[in-house]
């Protein structure tokens, strides 16, 4: 069993990204709900951090501001210590162009494009890729390259979302409910995927889950309640996904 | 009240989608539009015309004489059938207006000087009547008057029959005999050289020694009389006294021009919209499938609510219906407002004293069942592809669709392409029907557009091939009664003149088996170089033949006769013989219906020495001032025809007019265009949405990713223009077959700038659907469709 020990990761160095006092209030006609009470959140280079809740916790709302998806209501979003929440929309379209890979519960491939193409979509707008190729080698895929979304299984079509989130070498990667459409066999396979690019590339992931089990693959776990964070739990050791049981 | 929930849905999802319903609506109304437009025109320009003869007593027969005694006239009126007899005295006459060179011809016709005459009354504008017992006073022609800014009081000088003699005028008036006062053998109204002049019958009568006399007859018929009948006794009885042969109202020459005119909006009020609507029905139907298509997740609720198919489809025509009467209310009232402007339009140029435009139901009934049954019709297929799936599979989008490889990426092509613009072009390739129907609509609507821009290079090739490929004459002059040949050299004497060639013309009857036609044939010299036998379909001319006669193919075409055929023809002057001439020439002309003869093959068979009625002429410009003037002291020239001045007019009347009604189809094809396109961005957006916000979400910009949205529809536009050019070029051809009254035929002719200004308005409609759709791609709900399942 491989373990990853909490020295890998480095403490003292300021975060990649880090929230401060978020609030997030969403007027849907005369009803006011408050996704996000007040949330302090600090995401550290290199880390892999599973954020757990329940549906309506405010973890996709907090996952969709850092994310730049989203301004926060007030609070400060710092991004290498740049502020964030004032952002204008083409500043944020610039900050998830650059810096941020995302992957969805429910992929969202572009049917018309194959993995290899998908992959390439990402590719040819960013300024430092790695080849299509390599990154779905990294997700095991690189046999199937050339098969449209509707040839491949969801575990696939997840992976080829992983490999296109992660083609542009971003800073942060943000995975929201990667596993909540797949079995467990091919959940494992993603999340092994994931686990793969945070090991090979050091890239600094959050994960969105409702699945407790999962938060133990990561260094750190975070349970989200109600707009806010519960509780926050630290993994000395980090279980490989592959043994990951639900 | 299960209903009454669903038409609140009705309602909302209505104005949900109002700028689609919009587009839709539009698309149908401007086919209603141009079809109640067109119908509606017509109609207001018969009645108008009806009325306008009615109240002013136009007559019914016409016939001239050289000088008939008045006693006939009680002989005439005696004629089973006959119900009122006018007699009157006609002649053309030179004129003189102070500052104004270029030779003026006018009509000179007698009324009462107590009053309107029984028929052919005038309408009186300003001014009042002759004064019993002055012999100086005239009315004009309001037209006339207008051209020259003639006014009550001024004087014009008449030279009648070689003398001098100036009138006051004391009138302006309008006749319904002469709507379209057109000059002997001009092709189009010149209110500036043609004028018609009413004065009293004594000074007529005096100056053209006729007392006791006329030399033109009218009159009405008794109901349910036959003007066939009475033609023939009106021969017989003028026969003495120089008469030619009478005419029915059919032929007057002001009737048959206003007729042809309302002929010519007939063609196009019957092609026109039915192209618009045909267009605009498949546009219907093509956008409202997609429409539909879109509601598929709903339709699967209403399924598991437990709503049945009929009551779904219902609810869905309802839908469609209320967008049909939305663009049905729209199309009449453009359409009536449209041709309201269009019969005002008319009513000007033919100076109507009166305008009727009631249009009956109609044109909005037909235009409006169309319509409503296509929208319906389009809305059919579609509801029934939705409500034949099962309510679970219904409530799930569509599947992500199937791609494969096609024959495109095999080419290695592909590998040039960015993703964004394969989305675009797989997108279309998966979808090749659906694709192609948004391409053959936007084709439609840019044949449309050609085939409406079109007129203007017809018209200017029309032009060109009459009035300088087949006519280098400069000035047409007519002479009053048949010159000998050797007259010609003293046309050449003349200041300016650098060739003179005579040209001979009879009035004939025209028959080959049991079909006739009333018209005229030239006489030309083998050797004339001004006019020429032109070919219009061939654009050459052909010999002038040494014997047998040349017709005009649509002549042709009329009386069922082909080369070498032999040809009836009464000639309807002189000693009116009645010959038989084989046919040795066909060609095809656009204006009117022209036979040709060799000049002395002409004057022998009409047993005449060899004499010209016409004289063309070429001038050196600069000394035409000094040739008018020569002209209007020859007591032998009738009438004289200046090219330009025929050009100017033909412009005037035919063109500027045509142009304005062009335009407002133009104007409702280039609606059509953006209704297609608006549509087919708005459904591609509401269809993948999804995928859009996924492509931000990525990092694409704004711009990014309406390119993929619109690209899709830019190469769908890429694709219709080629096809649309075709297709015009088909309208086109289609409309030149069917536009073919005796007047004119519309020439094939297709500018390759045509073609450019239909693709820019098409460019120009679907950058500003785009731009609308533009900013609903920019108000797109990233996190909310990222949440649903594809």
């Amino acid at each position: 069993m491989h373990k990853v020990s909490q020295s890998e990761l480095q403490p003292g160095i300021p975060p990649a990204l880090a929230a401060y006092n978020l609030t997030k209030i969403y007027h849907s006609g005369e009803v006011e709900v408050q996704a996000l009470r007040g949330v302090n959140f600090e995401l550290y280079p290199k880390e892999l951090v599973v954020l757990l809740g329940a549906s309506g916790s405010g973890k996709s709302t907090l996952l969709n501001i850092l994310g730049g998806l989203d301004l926060p209501t007030s609070g400060q979003i710092l991004y290498n210590q740049q502020d964030l929440s004032q952002a204008s929309e083409h500043e944020l379209t610039r900050f998830r162009r650059k810096h941020v890979g995302f992957v969805f519960q429910f992929y969202n491939l572009i049917p018309s494009l194959t993995a290899y193409e998908n992959v390439a979509l990402v590719t040819e707008i960013s300024p430092n890729p790695i080849a299509p190729e390599a990154a779905l080698e990294l997700v095991k895929l690189g046999d199937r390259m050339h098969h449209f979304p509707a040839q491949l299984s969801g575990g696939e079509q997840q992976r080829v979302a992983i490999a296109r989130a992660i083609a542009k070498q971003p800073d942060i990667l943000l995975c929201d409910e990667p596993t909540g459409a797949l079995d467990r066999k091919t959940g494992i396979l993603v999340l092994e995927a994931i686990e793969n690019i945070n090991q090979q590339l050091g890239t600094t992931i959050a994960v969105i889950t409702h699945n407790s089990v999962i938060a133990s693959m990561a260094d750190r776990g975070v349970n989200i309640s109600d707009g806010q964070i519960a509780s926050i739990h630290k993994n000395s050791t980090r279980v490989l996904a592959k043994e990951l049981k639900w | 009240m299960v209903m009454e929930v669903l038409n609140k849905k009705l309602i909302r999802d209505l104005w949900k989608l109002r700028g689609q319903v919009l587009a839709v609506a539009l698309v149908i109304g401007s086919g209603v539009a141009t079809l109640v437009m067109s119908l509606s025109t017509i109609e207001a320009l018969e009645d108008t015309t009806e009325a306008y003869y009615q109240r002013y007593r136009f007559g019914e027969i016409f016939a001239f004489a050289t000088r008939a005694p008045l006693r006939l006239t009680n002989q005439i009126s005696q004629i089973n059938g006959v119900q009122t007899v006018q007699t009157r005295i006609s002649s053309y006459a030179n004129i003189d207006i102070q500052g104004f060179n270029q030779p003026v011809i006018a009509q000179l016709m007698s009324i009462p000087d107590k009053g309107q005459p029984l028929l052919n009354q005038l309408v009186l504008r300003k001014g009042g009547w002759v004064s019993p017992g002055r012999d100086d006073q005239v009315i004009l022609n309001e037209p006339f008057a207008e051209a020259h800014k003639l006014d009550i009081g001024d004087t014009v000088s008449v030279i009648m029959n070689g003398h001098k003699k100036d009138f006051y005028v004391v009138g302006i008036a309008l006749s319904p005999e002469f709507i379209y006062a057109i000059g002997p053998g001009a092709l189009m109204p010149d209110d500036k050289l043609f004028g018609v002049m009413w004065m009293s019958n004594d000074v007529l009568a005096a100056a053209y020694d006729l007392q006791e006399s006329f030399n033109y007859l009218s009159l009405t018929l008794t109901r349910n009389t036959l003007p066939a009948d009475v033609l023939n006794k009106i021969d017989v009885l003028l026969e003495p006294y120089g008469g030619v042969r009478a005419i029915k109202r059919e032929d007057q020459i002001s009737n048959w021009f206003v007729k042809n005119e309302i002929e010519q909006q007939k063609s196009m009020a019957t092609i026109l919209p039915t192209i618009f609507i045909t267009v605009a029905v498949f546009l219907t139907n093509m956008v409202l499938s997609r429409l539909i298509a879109t509601q598929r997740t709903e339709i699967g609720l209403l399924k598991a609510f437990g709503y049945g198919n009929f009551q779904i489809a219902w609810h869905y025509i309802k839908m469609m219906l209320v967008i049909g009467i939305i663009g049905v209310t729209i199309g009449s009232v453009i359409g009536a407002y449209f041709g309201r402007l269009n019969t005002v339009m008319y009513a000007e140029l033919f100076r109507f004293p009166l305008l009727i435009y009631r249009p009956s139901p109609f044109a909005f009934i037909i235009g409006g069942l169309v319509s409503l049954i296509a929208a319906i019709l389009g809305a059919l297929t579609a509801v029934r592809t939705a409500v034949k799936l099962p309510p679970a599979e219904a409530m799930i989008p569509p599947s992500p669709g199937i791609y494969k490889q096609t024959f495109l990426s095999s080419l290695g092509l592909v590998r040039l392409l960015d993703q964004p613009t394969r989305i675009a072009l797989r997108q279309i390739s998966r979808r090749p029907l659906r694709s192609f129907l948004t391409s053959a609509g936007i084709a439609m609507a840019t044949g449309l557009i050609i085939m409406t821009l079109q007129w203007d290079d017809s018209l200017t090739h029309l032009k060109r091939v009459y009035f300088f490929d087949s006519q280098r004459q400069h000035i047409t002059v007519g002479v009053v009664d048949s010159l000998p040949l050797r007259a010609i050299y003293d046309f050449e004497k003349l200041p300016g003149v650098l060739t003179a060639e005579p040209i001979n013309a009879v009035n004939a009857d025209f028959s080959f088996g049991s079909m006739t036609h009333r018209g005229g044939i030239t006489g030309m010299q083998p050797d004339s170089t001004l006019q020429l036998i032109y070919d219009d379909g061939r654009k050459q001319s052909i010999d002038v033949p040494d014997s047998g006669i040349v017709i005009a193919s649509r002549l042709a075409r009329k009386l069922n006769i082909k080369i070498g055929d032999v040809m009836g023809v009464d000639v309807l002057e002189g000693r009116r013989p009645e010959l038989l001439i084989p046919v040795v020439g066909i060609i095809n002309s656009y204006i009117g219906l022209p036979t040709y003869m060799n000049l002395d093959t002409l004057n022998r068979a009409l047993n005449e020495s060899p004499s010209f009625k016409y004289a063309n002429l070429l001038i050196d410009p600069r000394y035409q001032d000094e040739l008018y003037a020569e002209l209007k002291n020859m007591p032998k020239v009738s009438t004289v025809m200046l090219k330009q001045s025929a050009l100017d007019s033909f412009n005037e009347h035919l063109v500027e007019h045509l142009m304005v009604f062009i335009s407002m189809f133009t104007g409702l094809a280039v609606v059509l265009v953006f209704g297609v396109t608006y549509n087919s961005t708005r459904v591609a957006l509401s269809e993948r949405g999804r995928e859009l916000a996924t492509l931000r979400v990525l990092g694409f910009t704004k711009g990014e990713i309406s390119y993929v949205l619109l690209g899709e529809v830019m190469f769908l536009i890429l694709l219709g223009l080629p096809l649309g050019c075709l297709f015009g070029g088909f309208l086109v051809w289609s409309m030149a077959q069917s536009f073919d009254t005796e007047m004119y035929r519309i020439p094939l002719v297709i500018e390759a700038s045509t073609y450019g200004y239909a693709i820019v308005w098409v460019v120009i409609a679907a950058i500003l659907s785009a731009a609308l759709v533009r900013r609903r791609v920019n108000k797109l709900d990233l996190i909310r469709v990222l949440k649903t399942r594809e």
